[in-house]
């Protein structure tokens, strides 16, 4: 049949099994507006109107993040784009697999300087994995198939499709492709053999070695193989700020999050081990601090499906490219031929008992000051109450590291940040696209008072659509993490931190039709977390927070981890 | 070190700033550029030399083989190949001594006059990069007054066909051995 391309565009939607798609119209999108609103039920797409095109972008997100789907956004040609090209560029550094389309002027404009005309394509080369614009009608089925298969493949990250408006007017007879090819991407999915063989020897020969599971591994889905390799060899596991939840946090083997603000016993465990065994993880500065202190005496075996991550901070004595949960396999399987050819696996218990130790002289802690909500207490509340099974999107700041440390992460894919980025603004329009892609669970969204406002006009988005975020704000009236460095490093020069001049955040919430909680005191937090959570519906629960609350241990930005502060 | 790295793109819309911008947003340097299309329709071959040491090289190879469009790459330094350059010069060559002079370099190096006019030639010579910057230096004297170069392309050098070039091309030789040591 023969149909105009905004109707291709959502029948090949449809074909990629997309359900949900966050946009905002314009001018160079009208077209496809206009077939959603006349077919996008039959195809059964929902969209949602967001506020902001960025919240679109996070939306996505936080959708893929919860989910491991790829995320679908639609926003216009110009400002739509351009506002667009921040939550481009965090799925970019965080590998989340999306396809973003974009309006454009029609192809007799591009280049004319025409109204709302910008070279999306040139804007976002550098921060997508792959862009297209498209010139031909007939290319417009092949292009967005090849753009879901590029963006959920290998290495997964943004793609983006640039829509012409003529693009979407003229008319062609529809088919999908059923299969697709791009002989110049062929990500590599297997292990070399030899270099399986030698990571696995070096695994059964290390003294005090040391897991580290980055967000390479939940891309792969290998959680179960990820344990079954930390189980098999006793090993103690870590998770970077991505790779939270890819082993459980409940785990005996389980050592928390390491760098900056990682625990005391997880960055000495990595400073001393003898085999670092990275899974899916980058070697980012966050957590190794200073490169050449990094866990100084170890061997690096590096497991990852990107080549160009591997020894690019770190040289790698044992590289394996691959998919994380293919490679394990692998590994898992050589593991038993080593151990039938009389390898011995050794229980580690000296190298557990010194991690344990560590983990006795400086847990994380927080010291209770009469009535003032210390933060923490907030996060550890939430996590008793939620039994450790809310899907918790942060914001960034402060916030988002005492829920990284505290709030244990049992099961992948129920942490949302933004990590690489590091992009406030995040946590609350992410949490939106969590709890549309998993309705009947619970979703907190954990945000400070200054990310918040960046994107609270999504306040009006999960009215609209009903949709069940809680959010749980933080609110200590400073721009917390910056006043926490100018404290530390700044000689307590607050240099324009103080937000303390804000909405009535409940009064602000309730003004969108949404009910509003809060609590002042330490002896409220229990009860209002309770009621707040038990809300049918969307709901705001603002805790006033201990204002000048620090964040430890802190690694200071370029030291070395193992001269973390610790209070 | 100078590293000549080869690739083999897919030669559609935006491809040359899609290197380009991955050289620059990384902090790599291009020192010489050259794109043009193979037997193969749609496929073109950039060649770029650069520099920087092992690990920026490595790096350079693994973040352009990530790049959607690109079919393959190659650092052409590691194994042995063959470089050549083009560079066209136009240079003094009065009546008399001076054109003399020119002429017999151009024998020497074996490059063309493929322009001439009452006082002046236009020259082409191809070689590796130390003949060509031989051949500008010898020049230089007499008066050059424009150059362009193409920079250097390169093909790798297959086993078998290595003695028969040998004995065809004294030449050919010298330089190849040049290559092998870098
Ligand atoms: C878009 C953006 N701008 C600036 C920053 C720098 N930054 C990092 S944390 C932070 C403070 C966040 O304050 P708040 O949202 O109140 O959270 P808190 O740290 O107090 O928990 C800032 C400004 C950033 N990460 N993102």
């Amino acid at each position: 049949m023969k149909m105009r391309g905004a109707r291709i565009l959502l029948e090949s939607l449809r074909c990629e099994g997309v359900k949900h798609i966050f946009g905002y119209p314009g001018g160079a999108v009208l077209h496809i507006y206009d077939e959603l609103v006349k077919h996008a039920e039959n195809l059964g797409i929902t969209h949602y109107l967001v506020r902001h095109e960025q919240a679109a972008l996070f939306g996505a997100a936080g959708y893929s993040q919860a989910t491991g789907q790829t995320g679908v956004a639609l926003v216009t040609s110009g400002p739509g784009g351009t506002n667009a090209v921040t939550g481009i560029a965090n799925a970019f550094m965080d590998s989340l697999p999306l396809v973003v389309f974009t309006g454009q002027v029609p192809t007799h404009l591009i280049g004319n300087d025409a109204f709302q005309e910008a070279d999306l394509t040139g804007i976002t080369r550098s921060c997508t994995k792959h862009n297209y614009l498209v010139k031909h009608v007939e290319d417009l089925a092949p292009t967005i198939k090849e753009a879901f298969y590029v963006a959920s493949h290998g290495r997964p990250g943004p793609v983006l499709v640039d829509l012409p408006k003529d693009m979407t007017a003229q008319e062609i007879e529809f088919s999908y492709p059923e299969t697709i090819e791009v002989r110049s991407y062929k990500p590599q999915i297997y292990g070399e053999h030899k270099a399986v063989k030698k990571a696995v020897k070096a695994m059964l020969t290390a003294e005090r070695p040391v897991l580290y599971i980055g967000g390479g591994a939940l891309a792969a889905g290998a959680f179960d193989e990820v344990r079954e390799l930390a189980e098999k060899l006793n090993l103690p596991t870590t998770c970077t700020l991505m790779g939270l939840g890819g082993f459980p946090a409940s785990h005996p083997l389980s050592l928390g999050m390491l760098g900056m603000h990682g625990g005391y016993w997880t960055n000495m465990a990595v400073n001393n081990c003898d085999l670092l065994i990275s899974i899916g993880a980058r070697f980012d500065d966050r957590v190794t601090g200073k490169l050449s202190e990094f866990a100084k005496g170890a061997k690096f075996i590096h497991v990852d499906i990107d080549p160009s991550c591997i020894s690019k901070n770190v040289p790698c004595d044992y590289p394996v490219v691959g998919d994380a949960k293919i490679v394990l396999q692998q590994m898992l399987k050589e593991i038993e031929e080593q151990v039938n050819d009389g390898h011995q696996i050794s229980t580690h218990s000296a190298w557990h008992e010194q991690i344990a130790e560590w983990r006795r002289q400086h847990p994380f802690w927080w010291k209770e000051e009469g009535d003032v909500i210390k933060p923490q207490y907030v996060i550890h509340e939430l996590h008793r109450i939620t039994k450790g099974q809310a899907v918790v999107s942060a914001d960034v700041g402060q916030h988002q590291m005492w829920t990284a440390q505290l709030y244990g992460f049992d099961t992948p894919r129920n942490w949302l940040n933004s990590g690489g980025l590091g992009a406030m603004g995040y946590g609350f329009p992410a949490a939106v696209g969590a709890a549309v892609a998993r309705p009947n669970e619970l979703v907190v969204s954990v945000v400070g008072d200054g990310g918040f406002q960046m994107v609270l006009n999504e306040l009006a988005t999960i009215k609209q659509y009903n949709i069940p975020v809680k959010i749980l704000l933080i609110n200590n009236g400073f721009l917390g993490m910056v006043r926490q460095w100018q404290e530390q490093f700044y000689e307590h020069r607050y240099s324009h931190s103080n937000i303390e001049v804000q909405p009535d955040f409940v009064r602000l919430a309730e003004a969108y039709g949404i009910p509003a909680l809060r609590a002042t005191k330490m002896n409220e937090v229990t009860h209002t977390l309770e009621k707040g959570l038990n809300t049918p519906g969307p709901v705001l629960i603002e805790m006033k927070v201990a204002r000048e609350e620090n964040v430890f241990p802190i690694v200071p930005a370029g030291a070395a981890l193992k001269d973390m502060i610790l209070a | 070190m100078k590293h000549t790295i080869s690739l083999l793109v897919e030669n559609e819309y935006g491809m040359l700033t899609r290197v380009a911008g991955l050289f620059s947003a990384r902090g790599y340097q291009i020192d010489t550029l050259n794109v043009a299309p193979t037997l193969e329709e749609g496929v073109s071959r950039m060649t770029i030399t650069t520099h920087g040491n092992d690990h920026v090289i490595e790096q350079i190879i693994q973040q352009s083989r990530k790049l959607v469009r690109i079919i393959e790459v190659t650092d052409m330094t590691v194994a042995p190949h063959v470089e050549r350059e083009m560079v066209m010069l136009t240079v003094s060559a009065r009546p008399g001594e001076q054109r003399q002079e020119v002429l017999s370099l151009v024998e020497i190096f074996r490059a063309k006059v493929v322009d001439v006019s009452n006082d002046s030639f236009i020259l082409e010579m191809t070689g590796n990069a130390e003949k060509v910057g031989a051949f500008i230096e010898l020049l230089k004297p007499l008066g050059i007054h424009d150059i362009v170069r193409t920079g250097p392309v390169a093909m790798t050098r297959v086993a078998h066909i290595k003695a028969q070039k040998l004995k065809d091309d004294d030449e050919e030789f010298s330089e190849l051995t040049l290559n092998e040591k870098v």
